[in-house]
């Protein structure tokens, strides 16, 4: 296997122009001739969708929703970055980039990096004109604030809606292509294997989720925009149906899956309250600009928290971190949490929480401003707790959020399968070992608005009548595989539910696999989940039938990919002999507890080739190649 | 807590549907009304039961997914929420809870408590947007928006599609949701040049799926983010427009 990462030649700031410049080119009149298939409808898939509708492709999109605007890109809050430079704070495509490389504790590609700081502008253009109604001063201009890991103010909101709003640009724009003609859309359809004819992408096979039908299509290119998997660790933020099927059906017809061990435990969610716990909710990071995280001095303080004088609380993110203070970056963060609740110094009943207290922001600025800022988020937490986080500071504490690792894709957006491009959360491309806050959605729609568009015709060019029939065996085939894995799970009729499976491997991997790993803990995990994965095969319980809405069914197939994706990244973390980013090797630290990144040996890329069912998967490097930026020990302090 | 529950269950489109008795025990106040769904469901597999099919995905409010009607209301009884973030301290123990579909002609029922609200995105096909292709932007602080029509338009952009009002609605009409729409893109300056025809476009659409509006304003009572029937007023006012200077 050959990965290519393709950077253009140049200065790191000229490289997408030079790319674009020499990418090949479709004729307009060709456009319509070519078949292009989406999966996902995200802010990624969403946009590619409606952007290369509007070039004239023939496109057909799929999603597992009802419409395309219910994708988990919907519940994004805090907002988007853009170096627009509006608040005149010192901030520049640079900086932005140089930010975003730092915040991926260098672990990211520079020339995918830069390229999305130059987007980022283009971005908040296009919403804007599609009407997404973004925060605004008195004056009418853009209003701006600060997220994690920076010093300037560069982030774009709609109240706490930021994700939907830029999804609803996305989505009616993407309608708007539908009732013109130019993509056809595919509701609740879940694609389930990928078809490769003669080493390229052509073609998905996907189940009806209505009439149970499984169907092949076939197309001259396949664009993943299915998200990420953190839903494997069963309790996070991602929507319940957030799943990795597609790209671990893509992995497993030989795409390879870069750094799976790179995933975001966010800092700020509410704490877990009992076991009948199906998901976690987060508290947008933007709460951090304004609230102060906190924990008693004292271990095992059980007094109410106003009954704790100031003198007796440990405000560790501003004293272990004074110039980032509370805008720690995300993984900073939630380690300092584990740790303050390791001591025993966490609160609330179950003493894994930290207080993110408001007090002080509502004596200095007043209720009312408090409650333009964040009122929505102050509902939605009363709600959920029954507290009012106007009288007392909020529970918090972190759960799992966002996927850094996905599948490989060149500079291109392209995996390592021709014409198989991989957009959004789902590849793995831009933000190294932790993503900043802000960051996932500016990728998806750089992806989706700007880049693949534009590199997709570079591809297909050379494809011009090279199209596949439906009647060809690697089609007939996959159908038959897709069938036959629906079929046994099925037919396993044992004692057990999905979801209690699910749930057990999600406390495995959440307990060796999550905030802190160690070489130990991930070889038991690893025996864990392989024992679980054999007994879920034999004894999982899947009620109804195949050919009808079947919502245990889904999730089967859904939790199996689970088990064998929690595996690799398990592996993928074993292997990975250092700290960087998200991944917390407790083996390598620094003498205060950072993170310990091992540049000499690991300044790569892990892609993980699959090579069958019980064999080892087999890592390739993709060295990471740093020319603009110097690489440094992250600090924050 | 305990419940007991009569939930509405129908295997498919084509056969007929009835009420189902379960008992729901021993529930959380802190569980969410899905969450409570999924125990009863966990129960019902270990008894080799196909469990209670209902939509549902972020479980935070925003997506869309969920919604059934509980004792009759749409989103049941809080106001101002979705079904998901209805919390089961809003119960009392041993309380009876009638669990049905969206009730609308519109969204006929796939299964279960899962209907086809489809003929909602159609409304969006017929004129939801601003016609502007990527990449043909202007610069986004040329065109400043005063703050209060920016907010305004943000109260009706926040509408998640779920579908509340017209389940609620006696008529089964999707006033408050077409109008939503039509007020968020037609108060910004962005959305003028297709102010008009958007609104005789998207109305034309929505008769054709669904009932009309009769001013009961049940809509604005279950609407998980309270939008207001203010904006169907608008929508009124610019359809008038639109048909004179048509």
């Amino acid at each position: 296997m050959q990965l290519e990462s393709k950077i253009p030649p140049g200065p790191i700031d000229k490289k997408w122009e030079y790319a674009k410049s020499h990418y090949k080119l479709v004729n307009p009149a060709n456009k319509r001739k070519y078949d292009i298939i989406v999966v996902g409808a995200g802010l990624a898939g969403a946009s590619a969708a409606a952007s290369l509708g509007e070039l004239g492709y023939n496109v057909k999109c799929f999603v597992y929703h009802d419409s395309p605007r219910r994708a988990h890109s919907i519940a994004a809050q805090g907002g988007i970055n853009a170096a627009k430079n509006y608040r005149n704070d010192g901030d520049s495509v640079y900086r932005l980039f140089y930010d975003t490389i730092k915040g991926g504790d260098y672990r990211s590609r520079e020339g995918n990096v830069h390229r999305l700081a130059e987007l980022s502008v283009n971005i908040i253009d296009q919403a804007v004109a599609q009407g997404v109604p973004f925060a605004r001063e008195y004056g009418g201009a853009l209003e701006n604030r600060s997220f994690g890991g920076v010093q300037v103010s560069r982030t774009f909101f709609a109240r706490g809606q930021t994700g939907q709003q830029l999804l609803l640009g996305a989505f009616q724009a993407l309608e708007r292509q539908i009732a013109l003609g130019t993509v056809k859309q595919f509701n609740r359809h879940e694609m389930l294997d990928l078809v490769v004819v003669d080493g390229q992408a052509k073609g998905i096979i996907t189940r009806d989720l209505i009439t149970g039908r499984i169907e092949a299509h076939a197309a001259d290119a396949v664009v993943l925009g299915t998200g990420g998997y953190v839903n494997v660790f069963y309790l996070s933020t991602n929507a319940k149906a957030s799943n990795a099927t597609a790209i671990w059906r893509a992995h497993k017809r030989g795409a390879a899956m870069a750094n799976p061990c790179y995933t975001q435990i966010h800092p700020t969610c509410i704490p877990q309250s009992g076991d009948f716990q199906s998901k976690l909710t987060l508290m947008s990071e933007s709460l951090r600009n304004d609230g102060r995280i906190w924990v008693p001095k004292q271990q095992g303080d059980k007094r109410p928290p106003q009954q704790i004088p100031e003198s007796e609380r440990d405000y560790y993110l501003e004293r272990k971190y004074p110039s980032f203070g509370n805008l720690a970056p995300r993984d900073i963060a939630s380690r300092a949490a584990k740790e303050a609740c390791d001591e025993g110094k966490g609160i609330g009943a179950s003493g894994r929480g930290v207080y993110l207290d408001f007090a002080d922001a509502i004596k200095r600025l007043g209720r009312p401003v408090i409650e333009e800022r964040y009122g929505n988020l102050f509902e939605m937490y009363h709600d959920i707790t029954a507290e009012d986080p106007y009288e007392a500071p909020m529970r918090i504490y972190p759960a799992p959020h966002y996927s850094m690792g996905g599948l490989w894709v060149d500079y291109n957006l392209m995996s390592n399968v021709p014409g198989l491009y991989v957009i959004g959360e789902a590849n793995f491309s831009d933000h190294g070992a932790n993503r900043l806050g802000a960051s996932a959605l500016m990728q998806g729609l750089a992806d989706g608005y700007f880049v693949l568009p534009v590199t997709i015709g570079d591809y297909l060019a050379g494809q011009l009548g090279k199209k596949v029939a439906l009647d060809r065996p690697e089609f007939t085939n996959a159908i038959a595989d897709v069938k036959d894995r629906v079929g046994k799970l099925l037919s396993a009729k044992g004692t057990r539910s999905v979801d209690s499976y699910h749930k057990e491997l999600g406390s495995i991997m959440w307990e060796y696999c999550g905030m802190a790993r160690s070489a130990d803990g991930l070889k038991k995990a690893l025996g864990m989940i392989r024992d679980l994965r054999q007994q879920y095969w034999r004894d999982v319980r899947v009620t109804g039938e195949g050919e009808e809405p079947n919502q245990s069914l889904e999730k089967a197939g859904r939790v199996a990919d689970f088990f064998e994706l929690a595996e690799l990244m398990c592996i993928d973390a074993l292997h990975r002999e250092e700290s960087a980013g998200g991944h917390f090797r407790v083996e390598y630290q620094t003498p205060d507890g950072e993170a310990q990144r091992n540049d000499d040996e690991f300044l790569y890329v892990g892609a993980w080739e699959y090579k069958g069912e019980g064999n080892e998967p087999v890592l390739h490097k993709e060295m990471l190649v740093y020319e603009e930026v110097k690489l440094a020990t992250r600090s924050y302090k | 807590m305990n419940l007991t529950l009569h939930v509405w269950r129908q295997k498919s489109r084509d056969t007929n549907g009835s009420f189902a008795t379960y008992q729901a025990s021993g529930i959380s106040p802190d569980a969410s009304f899905l969450e409570m769904l999924d125990v009863v469901n966990e129960e019902l597999i270990a008894k080799g039961e196909e469990p209670i099919h209902f939509e549902h995905d972020c479980r935070e409010g925003i997506c869309g997914s969920c919604g059934m009607m509980i004792n009759g209301t749409a989103h049941g009884p809080m106001g101002g929420t979705a079904t998901c973030q209805l919390h089961m301290r809003h119960f009392n123990d041993g309380d009876e809870v009638w669990v049905e579909p969206w009730r609308a002609r519109a969204f006929p029922v796939i299964k279960d408590l899962i209907v086809d609200r489809s003929p909602l995105d159609k409304i969006i096909q017929a004129g939801g947007f601003i016609s502007v292709n990527t990449g043909s932007a202007v610069e986004a602080n040329t065109l400043p928006i005063p703050k209060p029509v920016q907010e305004r338009a943000m109260d009706a952009a926040e509408c998640i599609q779920c579908g509340a009002c017209v389940a609620q609605c006696p008529n089964g009409a999707a006033q408050l949701f077409t109008a939503a729409k039509i007020s968020h893109l037609g108060l910004l300056p962005q959305g003028q040049p297709e102010r008009y025809e958007r609104v005789l476009k998207m109305v034309e659409v929505m008769e054709e799926h669904f009932g009309s509006c009769t001013l009961f304003r049940e809509c604005e009572a279950v609407c998980p983010k309270e939008i207001s029937t203010e904006f169907i007023t608008r929508m009124n006012k610019d359809y008038l427009t639109a048909q004179v200077k048509r």
